[in-house]
C-alpha cells in the first residue's frame, strides 16, 4: 500500500510503499529477498528513516514484551515496543531503562539502530551498551544472533548502524533498579560556555543526569543564558499525579517559531527556571525526561515547511571555544528556536562502529526550515564542527556534506562490510553513496 | 480483584489490544486461537505486561466438532474461579468480494467462518454462561453488517447474521443475569486491513479497544466505534432503495 511518510522534522511528505511487520516468525520471510528500509515510530528528525519511493517496512507492530525477568531487570520484547510501553510495564516493578533519549515515543529497534544517548552519558553511555543480545534478520534470509560476546562484529555494525544492517525483530535490554518514578532535581544558571563546563563537571559526583537549555539569541560575545538541570532517582512513596496530555492539533500555515515569539518565550521560560534556581524539587520522571511528549505532535509547530536539527558534538581540547563560536553564529542568525540543548558526554567507549557520542560538548538545536538561508547556516557551523574535529548526529540529519559524515566516522570502512545490500535510506545514498 | 477473561480469536489485533488492557489490570486470561505459534507469543506478551494466568487453548473455528471440547478446556482452566466474567469473540475474515461473486465456494467458505462457526460456537457458550447466570458476552461483528452494500454484501451478510445472533442472545440472557454486547468497530488499521489506503475514519486497535472494554464493563450495549459510525450507518441505512442502487458504497 502507497502511503505518504514524514519524519519528525516533516521536511517531506513522499510516498514510500508501506509494509506493515505484525509477526516476528514472519518477519524474516516477509523482508526476504526484498530491498527497502525498516521504519520504527518516526521520531528521527530527518532522513535515516525514510527511503521516498521505495519499501518501508513498518516495525512498529512487532510489538510484543517476551520475557521480563523481575529479580535481574533482563527484559526480552520485539524491537517495534516504544520506551513509553516499556517504561510503562518495568518502572511499577522498580526498574528503568538504562538510557532513555528526550522522547518516549522511539522503538527499541530504533533506539539501537541509531544507539540514542541521554542526559548519563558519563555514567550510562548510550542505549547500546545496555543491550545484551539482539536478533538480526537480513534480506538475504539469514538470521543472526548477536551481542556483546556472542557475533560480536555483527553487533558492534548494528548499533548505531543506521538500521542498514538488517531488521532488528527482537532484543534484550538489561535495565536498572530505580527507587520509583520521581526525580530530585535542581536548577542553576550560567553565564558562558566555560562557566557550564564547569557546572556540568562539578555535577557529575552527586548527580546521575545532567542536561541544559541554552536561549541561544541572548549569547552575544562570548555571554551566554542557560540553565543546566541536574537530578537523580529518588525514593518518594507518594502516587504520580494525573498528567493531561495535550496534542497540538494543526499545522499552521507558517512557522510559529519565528524571531520574536522565541523572544518572548526565552525570556518567560529561562526567567521561570532562574527563580527556581538553587532550589531542589522533586518531579515525576516524565516531564524531568520528555518535557516535550507533553504535547503531542508539537513538530506541527514548525508550518508546513517542517524543521531541522541540528546536533553535533565537540570534542576536547577546543571543545569550549568551538561551542562559544557555533551558538555565537546561531544568535547572529537569528534564527534559533526555543529548544537549544547542551550536554557534556563522558569517555566511554562506543558501543558501536558509528555511535554518535564522543567525549566533548554535545549541541543540539531546532531550526525553522527557511530553505537555502538555513542551509548556509550549517554550512557555517559545520565548519566550527569541522575544525574541532567532531561530528553530527545523523538521527537529526537531513543535510550533512559528505566530508563531514567521512571525518567525523572513521570506523565508516569497516561498517560497510556488515551493510545489508537489501537495505538503504535516503541518508544512506546521501552519505554512504548508496 | 482479579477477574477472568475468555478470548476467543486471541490473535485478532482487535482481540489483543483488548487483552492487554485486562493483563495490565492483572486478569486471569484464556486465549483461543488457531495458530499454536502467534497465540505463544500473545501469551508473553500478555504475562509480561501483568496477566495473573495466561492459558493458551487451540481452536479452529472451522472445526465445529472441536469446539465443545475447546470450551470445555476453557472452563477447566479456571475452574476453581468459578467460571469466567467475560468473554470475547472476536474471529472473522474479510474475503475478496470479487472473489466470493465468481465462486460459490468462496462465498459458502466467507460465510462459515464468519457466521456459521459463530453461531455454533455462542449456541454452547450460551449455555455455559446461562449456567453460570453472570458475565457478558462480548461479539465482535461490523457496521458492514446493517446493509448490504455492492463493494463487501459476502461480509456484510455474514457480520448482519452475527448482529441479528447477538441481539437475539442479548433479549434472551438478560433475564438471567447475562450480558451481551455487540460490537461494531468501523475500519480498523490491522493485519486484516493492511491492504487498504487509510484515511480519517480508520482507528487504530488500542482505541476500538478502550471502547469495548467499557462495553464490556457496563450496559446492555449495540456500540459502535469510534463512535461516529453509528451516524454514519444511521444515515446509510436511511437511504431509500432507489437513491442507495445509484451509490457507490
Amino acid at each position: 500500500m502507497s502511503r505518504r511518510v514524514e519524519s519528525w522534522g516533516r521536511l517531506s511528505r513522499e510516498p514510500h510503499e508501506w509494509r506493515p511487520l505484525t509477526d516476528r516468525k514472519q518477519a524474516a520471510a516477509a523482508i526476504a529477498g526484498g530491498r527497502g528500509l525498516v521504519f520504527g515510530n518516526g521520531r528521527s528528525y530527518g532522513d535515516v528513516g525514510l527511503n521516498p519511493g521505495g519499501t518501508l517496512w513498518s516495525a512498529r507492530g512487532l510489538d510484543r514484551f517476551i520475557a521480563f525477568d523481575r529479580d535481574s531487570g533482563v527484559i526480552e520484547c520485539e524491537a517495534g515496543v516504544t520506551l513509553r510501553e516499556l517504561i510503562a510495564v518495568t518502572l511499577p516493578q522498580g526498574w528503568f531503562v538504562g538510557v532513555t533519549p528526550g522522547t518516549q515515543d522511539v522503538t527499541v529497534g530504533g533506539a539501537i539502530a541509531n544507539d540514542v544517548h541521554g542526559k548519563n552519558h558519563h555514567r550510562g553511555g548510550s542505549f547500546g551498551e545496555h543491550v545484551e543480545s539482539l536478533e538480526l534478520c537480513r534480506t538475504d534470509g539469514q538470521v543472526i544472533a548477536c551481542g556483546p560476546g556472542q557475533q560480536e562484529p555483527w553487533f558492534r555494525a548494528t548499533v548505531g548502524g543506521l538500521g542498514l544492517t538488517g531488521l532488528i525483530t527482537r532484543a534484550r535490554l538489561r535495565l536498572r533498579r530505580v527507587p520509583g518514578p520521581w526525580i530530585e532535581s535542581e536548577a542553576l544558571g550560567f553565564a558562558s560556555v566555560a562557566e557550564f563546563v564547569q557546572l556540568s563537571d562539578a555535577s557529575l559526583a552527586d548527580w546521575e543526569y545532567a542536561v541544559a537549555w541554552i536561549d541561544c539569541l541572548a549569547s552575544r560575545d562570548g555571554k551566554l543564558r542557560g540553565v543546566i538541570f541536574r537530578g537523580n532517582h529518588v525514593d518518594d512513596a507518594r502516587p504520580l499525579p494525573l498528567r493531561r496530555e495535550w496534542r497540538w492539533p494543526f499545522t499552521p500555515p507558517l512557522s510559529l517559531v519565528n524571531g520574536v515569539s522565541l523572544r518572548a518565550f526565552n525570556a518567560l521560560y529561562l526567567m521561570r527556571q532562574h527563580a527556581a534556581a538553587g532550589r531542589r524539587m522533586r518531579q515525576p520522571y516524565v516531564p524531568f525526561f520528555y518535557p516535550l511528549d507533553g504535547v503531542a505532535d508539537w513538530n506541527r509547530i514548525y508550518g508546513p515547511r517542517g524543521f531541522y536539527q541540528y546536533q553535533c558534538v565537540l570534542p576536547p581540547p577546543d571543545h569550549e571555544a568551538a561551542a562559544a563560536e557555533l551558538l555565537e553564529l546561531i544568535a547572529r542568525s537569528g534564527s534559533g528556536s526555543f529548544l537549544g540543548v547542551i550536554k557534556t558526554f563522558g569517555s566511554r567507549p562506543p558501543a558501536g562502529l558509528l555511535s554518535f557520542p564522543m567525549p566533548g560538548i554535545t549541541i543540539a538545536l531546532d531550526f525553522p526550515n527557511h530553505g537555502a538561508a538555513t542551509l548556509r547556516l550549517f554550512e557555517s557551523l559545520n565548519a566550527v564542527v569541522q575544525r574541532a574535529g567532531g561530528r553530527l548526529y545523523p538521527a537529526k540529519d537531513a543535510c550533512m556534506p559528505r566530508e563531514l559524515f567521512e571525518q567525523g566516522y572513521p570506523r565508516l570502512a569497516e561498517f560497510r562490510a556488515f551493510r545489508d545490500p537489501g537495505l538503504s535510506s535516503q541518508l544512506s545514498r546521501r552519505l554512504l553513496g548508496d | 480483584m482479579t477477574h477472568t477473561l475468555l478470548v476467543i480469536g486471541a490473535t485478532s489485533a482487535i482481540a489483543h489490544a483488548v487483552s492487554r488492557r485486562h493483563a495490565a489490570r492483572g486478569a486471569r486470561l484464556v486465549l483461543l486461537a488457531r495458530d499454536a505459534t502467534r497465540l505463544e507469543a500473545n501469551a508473553a506478551d500478555l504475562r509480561v505486561r501483568g496477566a495473573a494466568e495466561v492459558h493458551c487453548i487451540a481452536f479452529d473455528a472451522l472445526d465445529i466438532d472441536g469446539h465443545e471440547a475447546a470450551l470445555s478446556m476453557a472452563w477447566a482452566a479456571v475452574d476453581d474461579a468459578g467460571g469466567f466474567d467475560a468473554a470475547l469473540l472476536a474471529w472473522g475474515s474479510l474475503p475478496d468480494q470479487a472473489a466470493c461473486e465468481a465462486s460459490v465456494a468462496q462465498a459458502l467458505q466467507a460465510f462459515d467462518l464468519n457466521a456459521r462457526s459463530v453461531l455454533a460456537l455462542l449456541t454452547l457458550l450460551a449455555q455455559r454462561f446461562e449456567r453460570q447466570g453472570r458475565g457478558v458476552i462480548g461479539i465482535v461483528s461490523s457496521p458492514a453488517g446493517d446493509r448490504g452494500r455492492a463493494s463487501n454484501y459476502v461480509y456484510g451478510a455474514s457480520k448482519a447474521a452475527v448482529t441479528a445472533l447477538a441481539s437475539g442472545l442479548r433479549h434472551r440472557l438478560a433475564r438471567k443475569g447475562v450480558r451481551v454486547v455487540t460490537l461494531l468497530p468501523g475500519f480498523v488499521d490491522t493485519p486484516m486491513t493492511a491492504g487498504f489506503a487509510k484515511g480519517p475514519l480508520w482507528a487504530t486497535p488500542e482505541r476500538v479497544a478502550q471502547d469495548i472494554d467499557r462495553a464490556l464493563a457496563g450496559g446492555f450495549g449495540h456500540v459502535y466505534t469510534p463512535w461516529f459510525w453509528r451516524w454514519i450507518m444511521r444515515v446509510v441505512r436511511a437511504l431509500p432503495e432507489r437513491i442507495f442502487v445509484r451509490t457507490k458504497l
